[in-house]
């Protein structure tokens, strides 16, 4: 986490590094895990973390 | 491309294409209303005109600049230069499948998307030699990828158990000659759960999701047995018994919350105390026509209800209790790569359905559409056309999707859903939208607050001096 004194930064903000290694294909089916009615994706995890 | 907003205290902006999530003080959310792709280092004359008379010129220039700090890193207004990936998983092999093990159910739940267990084709279990061509055709088409996924679905894959178990002794038999490794779930309704049964899924399944939408009342209005009778009382007690045993694997007690039961944080509570941590409760996705759809009329009542629930898990974190919602959870560093993200949940592609007739179907909401029937196990039929169809099915080919904030999150949303309630997979569903829109942002927040509680720095964001603390 980073702060400044007016923005508090959460995140790494690494989507575009990990496209460039992204795309095994190794992790779950989103709907296999709870869901089967909605989809959310960002919920998933990495298979390679 | 960015999606600032407020919610409970906290100004939050999502860069959206570099995945950066910033919590601003109220001078510099004002600020950024000022900002846009073209960000210069000069600080533009329409920020001191529109915002001159509420904060002074030095505290102004000293926003920009660290807002503009932002941009340069790439964490703010960053560029969209992925749809050059969007067709990169047009190849990929089948790793994953729902195995319709049961078109028949005990209960007869009145929201039921697979008309009340039999998806509208007649009750029927499906026998051992289908699911056994099943593993087969997974393997046979899964190429190099090691894990593969199956779940025990229906109807209520209980009531063909034998078959489950037949079945995963068999995937067992042949994994490691084939180098692959089987995960397996099981979605369950919980009336047939007994020792024997708990025991095997515990052993056997990566993840067990378990149906009950919460209180008593609520689940017995809709969840009920062909008598009419709901399912609580004889439910319960095994799906605790389940979980006591079941040690650190996955789990989710998992609800559906309709027009009848829009206070369902009441409900995620009961589970809770239950003695239930894994949560997960949805909104019901039917024709709008039907009294207990969620319509779009009731999405301002069902916002406030998720941000209660939200509320309410950063309170009961902050007294050390703990509970996890599935639609809250969130990973800002090592969620799903942007490649997954770009296309969801893979069905049509890397995901389908077999019924017990071994018909397939993208995905088990597509089973008994008879137009997007992929093939057949029994004959060997598959259309590779649809299967192209469906992998091309991607953020960018979605017209209402390419430039939404929460593209990344949810990947496109439910194709399923989208064409039966949109008429095509690539027209969003628009209630699906606004509510998935509605978790993320609550999500977020969520992320805001427990960082917030980490780091002992209260926030107050009206003071205008949110982050004193980090100078």
């Amino acid at each position: 986490m980073k702060a400044t004194k007016h923005i508090k930064t959460l995140n790494n903000a690494n989507l575009k590094e990990s496209a460039a290694k992204g795309g095994c294909g190794e992790c779950q089916a989103s709907c296999q895990s709870a869901c089967k009615t909605s989809c959310t994706v960002a919920n998933q995890k990495c298979e390679r973390e | 491309m960015i999606h600032k907003y407020k919610l409970n205290g906290y100004n939050l902006c999502l860069d959206v294409h570099s995945g950066a999530v910033h919590v601003l003080d109220d001078i510099a959310y004002d600020v950024l209303d000022c900002c846009d792709e073209n960000m210069t280092e000069q600080v533009p004359e329409r920020v001191f005109q529109k915002l001159g008379q509420t904060y002074g010129r030095e505290e102004l220039e000293e926003t920009y600049a660290a807002l503009y700090e932002l941009y340069q890193a790439g964490q703010l207004f960053s560029k969209d230069d992925y749809e050059q990936f969007a067709d990169l998983m047009t190849r990929a092999p089948i790793k994953s499948m729902c195995l319709n093990i049961s078109h028949d159910c005990n209960l007869r739940c009145e929201y039921c998307f697979a008309a009340k267990g039999d998806f509208g084709q007649g009750r029927c279990l499906m026998p051992l030699e289908t699911a056994k061509k099943a593993i087969d055709f997974l393997i046979a088409h899964s190429g190099s990828r090691h894990h593969l996924e199956v779940d025990f679905f229906g109807g209520e894959p209980l009531m063909n158990f034998d078959v489950v178990k037949q079945t995963v002794e068999y995937a067992r038999s042949i994994e490691k000659e084939h180098n692959k490794l089987f995960r397996f779930t099981i979605t369950t309704n919980g009336l047939l759960l007994d020792d024997e049964k708990t025991a095997f899924i515990n052993k056997e399944m990566n993840n067990v999701v378990m149906s009950l939408d919460g209180r008593k009342e609520v689940n017995d209005k809709l969840r009920v047995t062909p008598n009419g009778k709901g399912c609580y009382d004889i439910i319960v007690p095994k799906f605790q018994k389940l979980v006591a045993s079941r040690g650190d694997k996955d789990y989710y007690i998992r609800g559906t919350f309709t027009t009848f039961s829009k206070d369902f944080t009441a409900d995620v509570m009961h589970m809770k105390e239950l003695g239930f941590e894994q949560l997960s409760i949805e909104p019901v996705v039917s024709d709008p026509k039907l009294d207990y759809s969620i319509k779009e009329d009731d999405l301002p009542r069902v916002f406030q209800e998720y941000e209660r629930l939200a509320k309410t898990l950063i309170e009961m974190r902050k007294r050390g209790e703990y509970f996890n919602f599935f639609h809250f959870m969130i990973d800002l560093d090592q969620g799903p790569c942007a490649i997954k993200r770009l296309r969801g949940c893979g069905c049509g592609n890397e995901y389908v359905a077999v019924t017990p007739q071994g018909d397939i179907y993208p995905c088990h909401q597509f089973v008994g559409e008879e137009a997007y029937k992929m093939g057949n196990l029994h004959d060997g039929t598959f259309d590779n056309d649809m299967k192209l169809r469906f992998a091309r099915a991607n953020v960018y080919s979605k017209e209402n999707c390419k430039n939404c904030w929460a593209k990344f999150y949810c990947s496109g949303g439910c194709n399923a859903n989208n064409y039966q309630y949109e008429g095509d997979i690539l027209k969003s569903h628009k209630v699906g939208c606004e509510l998935e829109k509605k978790r993320l942002e609550c999500a977020i927040m969520i992320k805001a607050a427990l960082a917030d509680q980490e780091t002992d720095q209260p926030m107050d964001c009206d003071s205008g001096d949110c982050f004193a603390e980090c100078r």
